[in-house]
């Protein structure tokens, strides 16, 4: 059945086309999900390619650019939007936090700021910085400062239907530089969009928004980095769409990729660790010729929230050589749930994931059969108000609880409880002068517990850093 | 006009603010980072009176001997933990997830350590893809060994073999039972004898070990690398291998896996790691304690106090300091009798525990502590009545005192 405009038109794309007209409106996301969504019904315009940081008099420039009847459904649908404004107000916590969070998070891989470049093609960004001071059970190695990342954003709308968006990721200053995504999207329909290249996983939330701008705590989640390998992309293939009803959209991704291999176990962590299987050739070749699928639901209610269950399945050790079977077959599977949810000032965003790995005996109980974690942000805003020429800055508080297991289960020779857990907490105050650009002042404790549940290692620490798109 | 007023105000004063923000700062890191556990309570630190260049080597140590090693690293193919502090977690004693078990049979009155079968120590993980080893048929002497706690190992390893011979007594001269007798061990093609040593037939006195099987450290490390983690390094080069199944194929890392420097700086590092500490010396029922462990014999084997002889290590040389043990092989009884044996020892004999840091095994042990070489025992008194043979009159001892006595003993092994 085809969806009236207005269905087509949620929230986010309002305020999109509201803010592309107005001076002084927040970064908007690029356009290629909007054109997604009114493609059918009027000719796809340059004017949503993503470029839209330079105010009103770029948008002036573009629309004499355009042909008359573009400028002025444009127009139209910018009053609409302003219309619908306020009663939508609530559908993005960023509204409230200022962070720019809103949107399904299906879409967080285009909903970032971007700048026109060329032509089709457009060059966006982040870039984050922090100074670290963390004590272990009494020990420092003093302050250290770090550019922990500078990632570069390139999209490209090549035709009507078909986009292409990269992310080239400098770690740690150059330590490490990888090409994180390079996808090309061919849309059919908004229900069905075929996706290829190298793909950001659907797992959990965290890996498909893991800018760091979004973020008011610097480290990342530990569910999501150990338990979940963020940032896990892989080369593979597949689809994704969305269909809107009421005031709910559903979204779904469903891909297949090369899996992660076999440094899952037997790696230098000495446990179960998913980021060791997450290998260069990942990107190149397959090491058992059997692809992994991943995949995830999600549905979002407008001015409440989104919940997402998502999975990750593969093979990860190279069990045949030269056509030869030489290993069972050893099975990866990643169960992930994420919420947010804004309940009056709070936003309340987390997720849980639970890893099942097949391992073989011989290598022992070093390496957990099932490893989980959890997190839960709870950010609330402080204060809002004009400081030097941001009108509308805001100070936002947070509360980050946390906690993983790398090893689930109980040892054979003593029936005692296998630990190796981490549980953690953070504070953090940050201040947003603008909803791209944050400033984070967090203190962070962990209580780190060995295989043996031996007295916790604490450590603690102060971060204090600064995040932005650009 | 407020918005001015504060502006004003913020202008006059931003250095008391910021002045402020940092006072606020700096005092909650005194308040909420986490202060060094109590040295009392502590193992893994080093001796003191190091050199700066001596405690950097000794750091340095400290990271390869927490290095986990993966299968890209040359872990296995077989293999028992996949680092030092995984057998050793916090410089402590072991635990049944890495107690080792070692293999061997009786060949007319020699043992046969069943080298030709994978002996004498049973791999019993391996990498995927490899099988590991299983106890092979016809091994009549099988030993678990639980690993030891490795702080105050270069005051042992500094004790001169003359002092071993004054505490030796292998005739019973004095008649009390206890015949302590050192373990001749042949040495390995890289051990390099100091003057401390005194060899015998080309044998050299091991002091680690269960069994006193390895004569230094450096021994006792490159072979825990090579027989523990499946790591050669430039003192052990040949790679584990499964024989039982006719599997020759290694891990296919080159080797040496590791350098020789790495293998030293894990020696150094343990030759430099602190005697545990003792706690509450001084409380009367630890003093009382004392005494009665000196009175029903333990100190006969457990000897409280050894010097060290001539150090490279100026803080190691010529120390007094308090193992418990004599370092030398003594016969345990039946009951620990696992018929297995090393270099000269009989498979009765056991090299004495040193029991220094005996209160602090828990701490290491995921809160349960277990005792003899093997765990079997959960409890002091459980341990001190597995000791037979050349103990046995200390274990009727023992028996024999009130349950205030035994209390007091184990009070002062608590302290240790």
């Amino acid at each position: 059945m085809k969806q009236s405009l207005r269905d087509r038109m949620k929230t986010q794309d309002y305020l999109i086309f509201f803010a592309l007209l107005t001076k002084g409106a927040v970064n908007a996301v690029s356009g290629g999900f909007v054109a997604s969504c009114i493609k059918p019904i009027i000719p796809r315009s340059p004017f949503v390619k993503g470029a839209k940081r330079t105010g009103i008099s770029w948008v002036f420039k573009q629309l004499i650019n355009q042909s008359l009847n573009r400028a002025i459904l444009l127009a139209f649908f910018a009053a609409f939007a302003q219309s619908l404004l306020a009663q939508d107000k609530k559908d993005s916590a960023q509204s409230q936090m200022q962070a720019p969070r809103s949107g399904t998070t299906q879409d967080a891989v285009y909903r970032r700021p971007f700048i026109t470049s060329f032509a089709n093609t457009s060059l966006g960004g982040y870039a984050e910085a922090n100074t670290n001071y963390f004590v272990q059970n009494g020990v420092t190695e003093g302050f250290s400062m770090e550019m922990r990342r500078f990632n570069i954003f390139i999209f490209s709308s090549i035709s009507s239907r078909i986009k292409l968006l990269a992310e080239i990721e400098f770690e740690r200053g150059v330590e490490e530089i990888n090409l994180e995504t390079a996808l090309v999207d061919f849309e059919i329909d908004p229900v069905l969009t075929l996706r290829g290249g190298i793909i950001l996983a659907p797992v959990g939330s965290f890996n498909l928004r893991h800018d760091s701008p979004l973020y008011e705590i610097v480290e990342r989640p530990l569910v999501a980095t150990q338990i979940i390998p963020s940032t896990l992309s892989s080369v593979g293939f597949g689809c994704y769409g969305r269909y809107f009803f009421g005031d709910f959209i559903a979204t779904y991704d469903a891909y297949i990729i090369n899996g992660l291999q076999e440094g899952v176990i037997l790696n230098g962590e000495g446990r179960t660790f998913l980021q060791a299987g997450k290998v260069k050739e990942i990107f190149s070749e397959s090491n058992n010729g059997v692809p992994a699928l991943t995949g995830k639901v999600a549905l979002r209610k407008r001015g409440l929230g989104e919940i997402g269950v998502s999975y990750y399945g593969g093979i990860y050790n190279r069990f045949r050589r030269d056509g030869v079977n030489t290993d069972t077959q050893r099975s990866l599977q990643i169960f992930a749930f994420d919420a947010n949810v804004l309940l009056g000032n709070v936003l309340l965003q987390g997720e849980a994931a639970m890893n099942v790995l097949d391992v073989p005996e011989s290598v022992g109980e070093f390496y957990g059969r099932k490893q989980w974690g959890a997190y839960l942000d709870a950010i609330v805003p402080v204060w809002t108000g004009a400081v030097l020429d941001y009108a509308t800055a805001t100070v936002n508080a947070t509360v980050r609880l946390e906690h993983i297991d790398y090893n689930v289960g109980r040892f054979t020779a003593t029936g005692d409880n296998i630990y190796d857990e981490v549980t953690a907490g953070a504070v953090g105050i940050s201040f947003r002068p603008t909803p791209n650009t944050v400033f984070r002042l967090n203190y962070r404790q962990e209580f780190i517990q060995d295989l043996l549940g031996n007295p916790f290692v604490r450590r603690a620490g102060i971060q204090f850093g600064l995040a932005t798109y650009f | 006009m407020d918005r001015l007023k504060m502006k004003t105000t913020f202008r006059n004063n931003w250095k008391i603010v910021l002045g402020s923000i940092c006072l606020v700062v700096f005092t909650a890191c005194d308040v909420l980072l986490p202060p060094s556990p109590s040295a009392a309570e502590t193992l893994g630190e080093p001796i003191e009176g190091l050199t700066p260049a001596q405690q950097s080597n000794h750091i340095q140590g400290d990271g390869e001997f927490a290095r986990s090693f993966g299968a890209a690293d040359g872990l296995g193919p077989m293999f028992n933990a996949v680092s030092c502090e995984g057998c050793h977690i916090g410089d402590g004693k072991g635990h049944a997830l890495t107690t080792l078990t070692r293999f061997g049979q009786m060949n007319g009155t020699a043992f046969d350590p069943m080298v030709a079968h994978g002996g004498p120590q049973l791999q019993n993980r391996s990498i995927a893809g490899y099988l590991p080893e299983t106890l092979p048929a016809g091994a009549t002497g099988v030993t678990r060994l639980l690993p030891p706690a490795v702080t105050g190992l270069g005051y042992l390893a500094a004790v001169d073999d003359e002092t071993l011979f004054a505490l030796a007594d292998p005739d019973d001269h004095n008649g009390d039972g206890i015949s302590g007798v050192p373990n001749y061990n042949e040495p390995p093609e890289f051990f390099q004898p100091l003057t401390m040593h005194k060899p015998l037939n080309g044998r050299y006195i091991g002091r680690f070990g269960r069994k006193a099987g390895a004569i230094d450290l450096l021994q006792q490390t490159a072979a825990a690398y090579r027989n523990d983690m499946g790591i050669t390094s430039d003192f052990i080069m040949q790679d584990l291998y499964n024989v039982q199944t006719g599997s020759f194929t290694g891990d296919n890392v080159p080797d040496p896996e590791v350098s020789a420097s790495v293998v030293r700086n894990v020696v150094f590092y343990l030759r430099t790691l602190k005697a545990p500490p003792r706690r509450n010396a001084d409380a009367p029922d630890v003093q009382a304690g004392e005494q009665i462990f000196t009175r029903i014999g333990c100190a006969g084997c457990h000897t409280p106090t050894l010097t060290t002889g001539k150090s490279d290590i100026a803080a190691l040389h010529q120390k007094q300091f308090h193992p418990y043990t004599d370092l030398l092989l003594h016969d345990m009884g039946a009951e620990l009798d696992d018929k297995y044996t090393e270099g000269t020892a009989k498979t009765a004999e056991w090299r004495t525990t040193p029991l220094w840091g005996l209160g602090l095994s828990a701490q290491a042990q995921g809160g349960k502590a277990t005792y003899l070489h093997d765990g079997r025992a959960s409890t002091l008194p459980s341990a001190i009545n597995a000791h037979g043979g050349e103990a046995n009159l200390s274990r009727t001892r023992f028996q024999a005192l009130s349950e205030s006595e035994k209390q007091q003993l184990i009070s002062f092994l608590q302290s240790l």
